[in-house]
């Protein structure tokens, strides 16, 4: 940010200095820049509108009777507003409870993922230990087995510890399995980044590498352990495979596998409801990813301390 | 940082007798924290994965609990599979489709909002906020968007184009959920691209500015060349994420129409759990892991040839 400023001011220098008739090609400059920056905001609009439209609409249809969904011309707003929809969000499932499920068991991965994550990340960084180029190359290929691909063997194995129809192996899986390789290399990134002074600072005033990682390169690791926050709680959050694998129960089911069992008792979908539903599953999260978001984007801008 | 601290260090002499201690110690701490990791991968990666071609040498259907061995008789099968075939073809499709469309947006979008100017919060904001809706929220809402009688269609109609069945279409219904997951996941690439942006250091930028580049050729020559290693990281993410695809194709087509979207994720779990043939999807499973592998050597051998620095 600094530098940016920084540059600006340069900008403007050297052109002052070295033009001889500085007023009308400044103004011409400016003219155009104001032009392309119009064009700018334009282009941004118009590219937004798949971004957003589609929140709107699921907002907003939530309180369209069933049969406007799919009316022609098609409504953004409700011709008619009604509660039948979302009256029924929690009684066609255990929808609460399947949020609390969600929630949770992002918690704990998130929690798991940092963990596991940071100190993997940091050792490849920063430590010199045996095997570690042999270690990170099996962690690279470990990146490229799809959960698909293990799929059958681990439900054996869920199955044969009695764990199937519960939340297990839905914690397990992403904090150990190969999903958690991509937050180590997150972590080990911003190490590398980290200048090694501060650390060295730190040996020089007697503390040990547990020291030095928990109380120096770990508390300087906040935006990156904001990025594999948000990261890994969505990829918890988003989680639909696994979920659909090991769960069988509706009370047990995640958010996201009960929301496409939006059923009336004739197999039916219940499309308003279902709408409702899933708009009650994406509001709490775009309000809380709002409060955090400008520390995720600026913690990922704020990596290192250069600047 | 203080300059003062940093003179200081340097007339310091380097750790010198205890290095060896050090060196041994670090040797410890090192393999215990990168043991949970190590440790997991091993047990949830690497030893299924062993079970997996163990198991693709078997027949096995667990309703009548049969486990015979075949050798290579599932492999041979899928061979002339014509399903196989067309499902790799359709993975292939999607997976590069939704890469180069995804990175290209993403790198554009980043562009653009790296900017300090008003409004590109609010903007980021928009084009990131699909990222944090879970994937099964976002399809369903768009399943309702492309019906045929849907959103898109009906603002199609006033603009006098009559659009497609997008989902139902064979020729469209690919590239219907190829974009639908671009709108999801762009977001994520263009933070990723906005941060490798902002750490490019600013005096190199200048240093080229001096030496008389435009801003086109600032970016070209030093923006871009130093961004290399975060583009490679974010191709590979995104290609190998698309490969094994599942819930979009799930909820919105599964499969169809015809096996137009039967990618191969989709036909291992319908072999599976829906036809409980364990060792076929198994074989399945093998094929896609070496689809996924070969991408990612592709991407990796050929990173000297365009990656500025070591990833």
């Amino acid at each position: 940010m600094r530098s940016d400023q920084a540059l600006l001011v340069r900008e403007a220098g050297p052109a002052t200095a070295s033009d001889p008739a500085p007023g009308k090609d400044r103004i011409r400059a400016t003219r155009r820049r104001r032009a392309s920056k119009i064009a700018m905001y334009a282009l941004l609009i118009i590219m937004s509108i798949p971004f957003v439209y589609p929140m709107l609409w699921m907002v907003f249809s939530a309180f369209k009777p069933a049969n406007e969904i799919f009316a022609i011309p098609p409504t953004l707003f409700p011709s008619e507003w009604t509660l039948d929809g979302v009256a029924r969000i929690f009684t066609v499932q255990p929808f609460a409870q399947q949020y609390l499920n969600s929630l949770y068991i992002a918690a704990l991965v998130t929690l798991g993922s940092v963990i596991v994550g940071s100190l993997a990340g940091y050792a490849f960084a920063r430590i010199r230990f045996p095997f570690a180029s042999v270690l990170f190359l099996f962690l690279m290929a470990g990146l490229f087995i799809p959960t698909e691909v293990t799929i059958i063997p681990i439900f054996r194995w869920v199955a044969s510890l009695g764990l199937m129809n519960t939340h297990v192996p839905l914690i397990i899986l992403p904090i150990l399995g190969p999903a958690s390789i991509v937050a180590v290399f997150i972590f080990r990134q911003f190490f590398l980044s980290l200048p090694v002074e501060l650390e060295e600072a730190g040996r020089l005033d007697g503390l040990g590498r547990l020291g030095i990682f928990l109380r120096i390169a770990l508390p300087l690791a906040g935006p990156a352990i904001g990025a594999v926050s948000i990261m890994k709680f969505l990829a918890s959050f988003n989680m639909y495979f696994e979920p659909l694998i090991f769960l069988r129960s509706e009370n047990l089911f995640t958010v996201g596998l009960g929301l496409t069992r939006y059923q009336d008792h004739y197999g039916e979908p219940i499309h308003n409801t279902q709408i409702g539903a899933t708009a009650l599953t994406v509001i709490p999260v775009v309000i809380v990813f709002l409060l955090a978001q400008r520390q995720f984007v600026e913690g990922l801008s704020r990596t290192g301390l250069k600047g | 940082m203080s300059s003062t601290s940093a003179t200081a260090r340097r007339g310091e002499p380097s750790l010198g007798g205890s290095s060896r201690r050090l060196r041994r110690i670090d040797a410890v701490v090192g393999l215990a924290f990168v043991a949970p990791v190590i440790v997991g991968v091993l047990a949830l990666g690497l030893v299924p994965f062993g079970y997996v071609i163990w198991y693709a040498l078997h027949d096995w259907n667990p309703l009548v609990a049969t486990f015979d061995w075949v050798g290579g008789d599932n492999f041979r099968a899928l061979l002339s599979d014509s399903t196989v075939w067309a499902s790799l073809g359709v993975t292939f499709t999607f997976a590069i489709l939704l890469m180069v469309l995804n990175v290209t947006l993403a790198m554009v979008l980043a562009v653009l909002l790296v900017q300090k100017l008003p409004g590109t919060t609010t903007f980021r904001t928009f084009f990131f906020s699909p990222v944090i809706v879970s994937t099964v929220a976002w399809v369903l809402i768009w399943n309702f968007l492309v019906a045929s009688n849907g959103g898109i269609n009906g603002f199609l109609a006033t603009i006098g184009i009559s659009g497609p069945n997008w989902l139902r279409d064979p020729s469209w219904a690919l590239v219907t959920v190829v974009v639908i997951q671009v709108f999801k996941g762009v977001g994520m690439n263009m933070i990723l691209f906005i941060a490798a942006l902002q750490n490019v250091p600013g005096d190199l930028k200048e240093a080229a500015r001096i030496d008389g580049a435009g801003p086109r050729r600032v970016f070209t020559s030093i923006t871009l060349p130093l961004m290399t290693p975060t583009i490679l990281l974010v191709t590979m993410i995104t290609l190998i994420s698309a490969m094994d695809v599942f819930a979009p194709i799930q909820i919105l087509t599964e499969g169809g129409p015809g096996r137009s979207t039967t990618v191969i994720s989709y036909l291992l779990y319908r072999t599976a759990f829906v036809q409980q043939d364990f060792g076929y999807a198994s074989a399945i499973g093998v094929v896609l892991f070496f689809v996924v592998l070969a991408m990612a050597a592709l991407q990796w051998g050929t990173r000297k040839k365009w990656v500025h620095d070591e990833v």
